[in-house]
């Protein structure tokens, strides 16, 4: 009797959750795992009999120590570090302007979070135009609106310059597209908090930029973190924007996920794109496995 | 109670996932491939469908293919034409949707692949089979160069059936910019071109030369490697009898990099138009581009000698650096009769007549009339017959597809860096590779 009141309390939820649970195994874990296994292949061609993957962990080590992946690897790190950066700071910024009151910010809100709706393909057609490397009399985009505003000394090749830190132009429009995004965590952070403690603070005689330093911001902390994880893991899988911005071989924006589609499609190697692939899901790990682990931590705090 | 109305929502959720999942299983069975060795062809078509795979999806490249949907339709009732055109420039799209659909074996009945050296990763992969019966059934080399059909064949075997024919080796030029910088003769080698840009500077043009993205950055690449190297050296590249380091390469580098000295800036990305658009806007005097370029002249309404001029590239005089669209018949595909009739009506004088008017190619077939054609597609069509010919690195014709990748970014790398040792070493490394 007490087992069949159990099975009836377990099985229905389980069986709302089983659809999903064996979608999620196939299309997640099981694809993971062939990608895993279709990266330790040993491939030869078959007609010339030219050997294209050693196989096993060579394939890992090959990669790796290829410089034009090497070269994809830091281009990776110059752009997530200046895109993280970038859009925290402006989503900061712009929430924090927002917050402090201003007319029409319905009006604003949505200036700041449209870049959002649009694709990173369709953004990135115009980037290119935007970001064009002609300087003087060739300029075109962002280097004709310098010269216009008679800042030609500012002009640059952007991301196409020769400069090994020139991946951080390519941030600029990841930028200006996800700011908006961030704003509205940081904004949302802002108004859940309940103006009793800024009134409180005030009464304590705080100033205003000690109610953000010590009141408001402390507060934020978890929405940051979260902001931080969800941007650092799109840079690192960024294909579409630098895609329709450079091109299909181009060497100075070459990021793993574009070479991917490169060894994929062009040199018709899906071997050496599974191992790019799967050296791609160790670094998003790496970010996001101990952001579950917080998170799991603190809602177990807080539940219990 | 409550309970058990859960419980009836999750069967009937997973009933229903069921019921997708059957819903989306027909997966098309494998039919045993017909006797594919020897051509046995019937009078309206062997039936069934024909999927025909290009990146013939706008302008006069759609208006060709549509030519040859008529024509197929009339001449082969009983087969039904399926368009499968993937739009995108060059076929850049198409290719990485092929790549997948090649890699599920679910091949569409025909597709098209630039012919020469690109066919080699589908050959090696086993993916495509010889067409030698649809070759010979047309006429073989009676009707087709010799020439071109050499560069079709691997181990024996012909692998597609060409359709068209382009020419990537020419310059196109804006004659007013060049009256004003007094320049009245074609420059016979990359010297006199280069002394001829130098005067189109000092005639106040800042960018004589332009250049787009790095595609067409390749192929300007391989008119100087030609020019410097000549008919027999260039050819030599492919197969190894010329080394990628040796000092005409080195010294074609060196001429590119100082080509380069006289072009615009151009994003990576840039597609071929843009600096096209340059000369007709007398922006810059000279751009290298296949002769696709004269539709682009036309559109923009301007007119051939009084606008434009076109040349072959300096110190190419007699070289015809060519490029073709072909067909192929896939491995496993479900109708190989069916494509067979579409091979023979893309192989036909009929078929070769009725697309390349309509796109502004030339035709593979040397039997076809040229005064049928307007006059640069017969000038094209004369030389095509007599020069010598030569395979395009940029349009797969030279090389395969994976090596015309690392080409492609070592051009890229020294867009930027300028090193042109730098370059002719990469370009060893990636020869390496690849070379048999």
């Amino acid at each position: 009797m007490r087992t069949a009141t159990k099975v009836r309390d377990w099985l229905p939820g389980f069986l709302l959750v089983l659809p999903s649970v064996i979608v999620v195994g196939i299309f997640v874990y099981w694809l993971i795992l062939q990608n895993v296994l279709t990266s330790l292949d040993r491939t030869v061609t078959r007609a010339t009999k030219r050997v294209t993957n050693p196989g096993g962990v060579e394939n890992y080590t090959n990669l790796l120590g290829d410089d034009g992946y090497q070269h994809a690897l830091f281009n990776l790190l110059v752009l997530t570090v200046v895109f993280v950066a970038g859009t925290m700071v402006f989503g900061l910024l712009w929430a924090v302007l927002l917050e402090k009151g201003v007319n029409a910010e319905g009006v604003f809100r949505s200036v700041y979070l449209l870049p959002m709706a649009i694709s990173f393909i369709a953004a990135g057609i115009v980037w290119r135009w935007l970001l064009s490397p002609g300087k003087g009399e060739q300029a075109v985009g962002l280097n004709q609106l310098l010269a216009m505003m008679g800042l030609e000394r500012f002009q640059s090749s952007w991301w196409q310059s020769p400069n090994t830190l020139s991946m951080a132009a390519m941030a600029i429009p990841a930028i200006w597209q996800l700011s908006g995004y961030v704003m509205a965590l940081f904004l949302a952070g802002f108004r859940g908090i309940s103006d009793d403690q800024r009134e409180a603070a005030r009464i304590d005689g705080a100033t205003e930029r000690q109610i953000y330093r010590h009141v408001l911001f402390p507060q934020l902390s978890p929405i940051a973190l979260s902001a931080l994880i969800i941007i650092g893991h799109m840079s690192m899988k960024m294909f579409d924007l630098i895609y329709a911005i450079a091109g299909q071989n181009s060497y100075k924006a070459s990021v793993p996920a574009t070479l991917m589609w490169t060894q994929m499609f062009q040199q018709n190697n899906p071997t050496a794109a599974a191992a790019n692939a799967t050296i791609l899901l160790v670094l998003v790990a790496l970010v996001v496995v101990p952001y579950l682990i917080y998170t799991n931590k603190t809602e177990k705090e807080t539940r219990g | 109670m409550r309970n058990r109305s859960v419980a009836t929502v999750a069967i009937a959720t997973i009933a229903a996932l069921g019921l997708a999942a059957c819903g989306s299983s027909n997966e098309p069975t494998p039919t045993p491939g017909g006797d594919t060795s020897s051509l046995a062809t019937t009078s309206g078509g062997a039936g069934g469908e024909v999927g025909v795979f290009t990146w013939w999806a706008a302008g006069s490249e759609k208006k060709g293919l549509d030519e040859l949907e008529k024509l197929f339709k009339e001449k082969y009732p009983n087969d039904t034409f399926v368009n499968l055109a993937v739009a995108g420039g060059a076929g850049s799209n198409a290719k990485a949707k092929l790549a997948s659909d090649l890699q599920n074996n679910q091949p569409p009945g025909s597709f098209q692949g630039h012919a020469g050296a690109e066919l080699l990763d589908y050959i090696d992969a086993e993916q495509i089979e010889p067409v030698n019966d649809v070759i010979a059934a047309l006429g073989g080399d009676k009707v087709f160069p010799k020439s071109l059909l050499d560069r079709l064949t691997v181990d024996g075997n012909i692998y597609s059936v060409p359709s068209n024919i382009h020419r990537a080796n020419v310059v196109w030029a804006n004659t007013e910019v060049l009256k004003n910088a007094g320049i009245n003769a074609v420059p016979t080698d990359i010297k006199g071109w280069i002394a001829d840009m130098e005067k189109v500077k000092a005639s106040g043009v800042a960018t004589p030369l332009s250049v787009a993205g790095t595609w067409t950055q390749l192929q300007l690449f391989e008119t100087v490697l030609i020019s410097d190297l000549g008919v027999d050296k260039y050819n030599g590249l492919f197969d190894g009898k010329t080394a990628w380091d040796s000092p005409e390469v080195k010294q074609a580098a060196a001429d590119y990099k100082t080509l380069l000295t006289y072009a615009n800036t151009a994003s990576d990305g840039d597609d071929w138009p843009v600096a096209t658009d340059m000369v007709i806007d007398g922006k810059a005097a000279y751009n290298v581009m296949g002769d696709w370029a004269v539709a682009e002249f036309a559109a923009k309404g301007k007119k051939e000698q009084t606008d434009y001029q076109y040349f072959a590239v300096p110190g190419q005089e007699g070289v015809f650096d060519f490029l073709a669209d072909s067909f192929t018949l896939p491995k496993g595909t479900k109708n190989p009769g069916g494509t067979k009739d579409w091979l023979m009506l893309i192989g036909s004088a009929e078929g070769q007549k009725a697309f390349n008017l309509a796109k502004g190619s030339i035709p593979a077939r040397t039997d076809v009339p040229a005064t049928d054609f307007p006059p640069y597609q017969q000038s094209a069509m004369e030389a095509f017959k007599t020069n010598d010919i030569v395979s395009s690195i940029a349009h797969g014709a030279a090389v395969s597809l994976a090596w015309n990748a690392d080409m492609s970014t070592a051009i890229s790398k020294f867009y930027t860096t300028k090193d042109d040792a730098g370059l002719v070493t990469d370009l060893t490394a990636a020869a390496k590779k690849y070379l048999p």
